[in-house]
């Protein structure tokens, strides 16, 4: 406040300034959560079918993979089929994370194509005391309180399936908000680039998410792989995620500097995705 | 006059253009504006009224010049700006995932201000953009005049000190102009400043105190309507049509009728503080036009003189 009024002599210039100076603090500091909240009441719009695919895609999933697979997989290898578990057991934390990742491919695409272009939101966000930074901010906080909700009812049919051997296993629910934000932050960013979906957004659904949920170690380890497709893996944020998740659902053994590894990956592509997407918003807004 | 509430010196707004030089869309624009004060910047499209409006806005940084709005920078102080301006673009921006009501919910929050506080606001805007019975309505569901009374009432959540008003009746009809026009009225008597840009001259006249004449990028006039009007047009004008291939021709004939005789492809204007008595006068002299019509002297007379082209082309 004080270097504020500095360069003001009259009265009439302070007061508005100090006016406006206090308006505009409280913006500053919560307006991220301010976009977070016209965030939830959008999504509220839409709830049933937040609810749905978190309640319905485990369901489907854990019992068409995880019981129907899983008895092939079980009746050749048995009960220890891949790292000692059972293929339930070896398979959960992988649909876990691709349940994260899908919430990511919804929210961090066709909503930013939406507030750019189709229905201009972030204009009218911008026009306000929010800054641009804040959109994106609050962005993330939305979808991270979806995928987290999504996450955790998917936990909690593991453990009703006995898909979790390990105590530490509810750590596996961070560990695929991480991975479904490492994804989806950059995915944003990149959706902030586009000027127009002429199809793109479909090309990363099909040509992105698909390829990396078939080859991240998900339905099989990775190292069955020949050698010369592994690298899909190694740059996938959800084969790092589903390797970090195995070593709390069922402590999958693994060298703890490679978990290290895992959680640093996450950590870098989310923070480059927020930051590109902050920037990006910002050059975008200043017309 | 008082501390403006904006000042803007020499207002500049280049963009990069890839393989030319640098596009001018604001070139070299100095104006301010009084509070309480209802101020327009009058133009045909791209102009660079939006652009001036997007940086008085605080959301367009200025390539040069100096600008504050408050007696603030926008570069340094672009929340604080923002905090006491209402904003109704050009483009409406209304969310249409939410409902009517949910709009201005959301809105106010923006300016930190308590829910329940902003509760009571947005119904009293309901009230005043006369949408009361539409709370709960879907925005698609509005009619184009309704939209802009939300985006007005939107803009007014947070009790602002300056309305910037882009092209706020583009695209509506006559009636929705009007009942527009009459809120507007409204909150410049609460001493409310307004900002607005427009092509229409109607608008400008109604609204506008004091108004700039803007065309590629630089004000080419200042004044009230009434002051440009008598400075760079007639009292009256006389519209005369002698058929499309008629005109030019007759127009040789028409020195001296008038301060000032314009021809455009459709008809001949001609200036003068009376044009009953320039029609009697060409009805002696033996033309014969096929329609004549004298009307009073508009902003579109004075902009056609300044530019030597109409507003809308």
């Amino acid at each position: 406040m004080s270097t504020l009024s500095d360069n003001t002599s009259d009265g009439i210039r302070s007061d508005a300034l100090a006016a406006a100076v206090a308006q505009a603090a409280r913006t500053r500091r919560y307006g991220s959560w301010y976009v977070a909240e016209h965030r939830f009441r959008v999504m509220r719009s839409y709830a049933q079918t937040v609810l749905f695919t978190a309640i319905g895609s485990p369901l489907v999933y854990l019992y068409a993979m995880g019981v129907g697979l899983a008895s092939l997989v079980d009746g050749n290898l048995g009960d220890d089929a891949v790292n000692g578990v059972s293929y339930l057991a070896f398979l959960a934390p992988a649909l876990l994370g691709s349940s994260a990742i899908a919430v990511a491919s919804e929210e961090f695409t066709y909503p930013i194509m939406l507030g750019f272009k189709w229905n201009p939101t972030f204009f009218g966000m911008n026009a306000s005391s929010i800054q641009p930074g804040q959109i994106i901010n609050g962005i993330v906080i939305s979808v991270a309180a979806r995928m987290l909700l999504t996450c955790a009812i998917f936990y909690i049919f593991m453990l009703v399936f006995g898909a979790v051997p390990g105590l530490l296993g509810f750590v596996a629910v961070l560990v695929a908000l991480l991975t479904g934000l490492a994804f989806g932050a950059l995915v944003m960013a990149y959706t902030a680039t586009l000027k127009d979906d002429t199809g793109q957004l479909a090309m990363v659904q099909r040509f992105i998410i698909l390829p990396m949920t078939l080859f991240s170690g998900t339905f099989f380890p990775l190292d069955v792989l020949p050698p010369y497709l592994q690298w899909i893996g190694w740059i996938s944020p959800l084969w790092h995620g589903t390797e970090l998740s195995r070593v709390f659902a069922y402590g999958m053994p693994e060298p703890i500097w490679l978990s290290l590894v895992h959680a640093l990956y996450l950590a870098a592509l989310l923070a480059i995705g927020w930051i590109w997407a902050r920037r990006l918003t910002a050059d975008r807004l200043n017309k | 006059m008082p501390e403006p509430v904006i000042a803007t010196q020499n207002l500049v707004k280049s963009y990069q253009v890839k393989s030319s030089s640098d596009f001018v869309a604001v070139d070299g624009i100095s104006f301010e504006v009084a509070p309480g004060e209802s101020f327009g910047l009058l133009g045909p499209n791209g102009a660079g009224k939006s652009t001036t409006m997007r940086m008085i806005g605080a959301v367009s940084t200025r390539t040069g010049g100096d600008l504050t709005v408050l007696g603030l920078d926008p570069n340094r102080y672009g929340p604080e700006i923002r905090s006491q301006l209402g904003v109704v673009p050009q483009e409406n921006n209304l969310d249409m995932e939410l409902k009517v009501r949910e709009n201005l919910l959301v809105y106010g929050r923006y300016f930190g201000l308590p829910r329940a506080r902003v509760a009571r606001r947005a119904d009293e805007l309901l009230e005043f953009a006369q949408l009361a019975d539409k709370a709960t309505a879907k925005v698609d569901d509005l009619s184009g005049g309704m939209k802009r009374r939300l985006t007005i009432a939107r803009a007014l959540i947070n009790d602002p000190r300056i309305l910037l008003l882009d092209e706020p009746t583009t695209g509506l009809d006559p009636q929705a102009r009007h009942i527009l026009w009459d809120r507007l009225f409204r909150l410049k008597e609460q001493g409310t400043t307004l900002l607005l840009t427009t092509h229409y001259m109607d608008e400008a006249e109604q609204l506008c105190d004091r108004l700039v004449v803007v065309d590629k990028g630089r004000i080419m006039a200042e004044g009230s309507p009434a002051d440009l009007i008598r400075r760079y047009s007639s009292r009256e004008v006389l519209e005369v049509r002698f058929g499309s291939t008629q005109n030019s021709e007759v127009a040789g004939r028409l020195e001296g009728y008038g301060e000032r005789v314009d021809v455009l492809p459709d008809r001949i204007l001609v200036y003068s503080d009376s044009g009953e008595n320039e029609l009697e006068r060409m009805t002696a002299a033996g033309l014969h036009p096929i329609t004549s019509l004298v009307r009073r002297s508009s902003l579109e007379d004075v902009f056609l003189r300044l530019t030597g082209r109409n507003l809308i082309e």
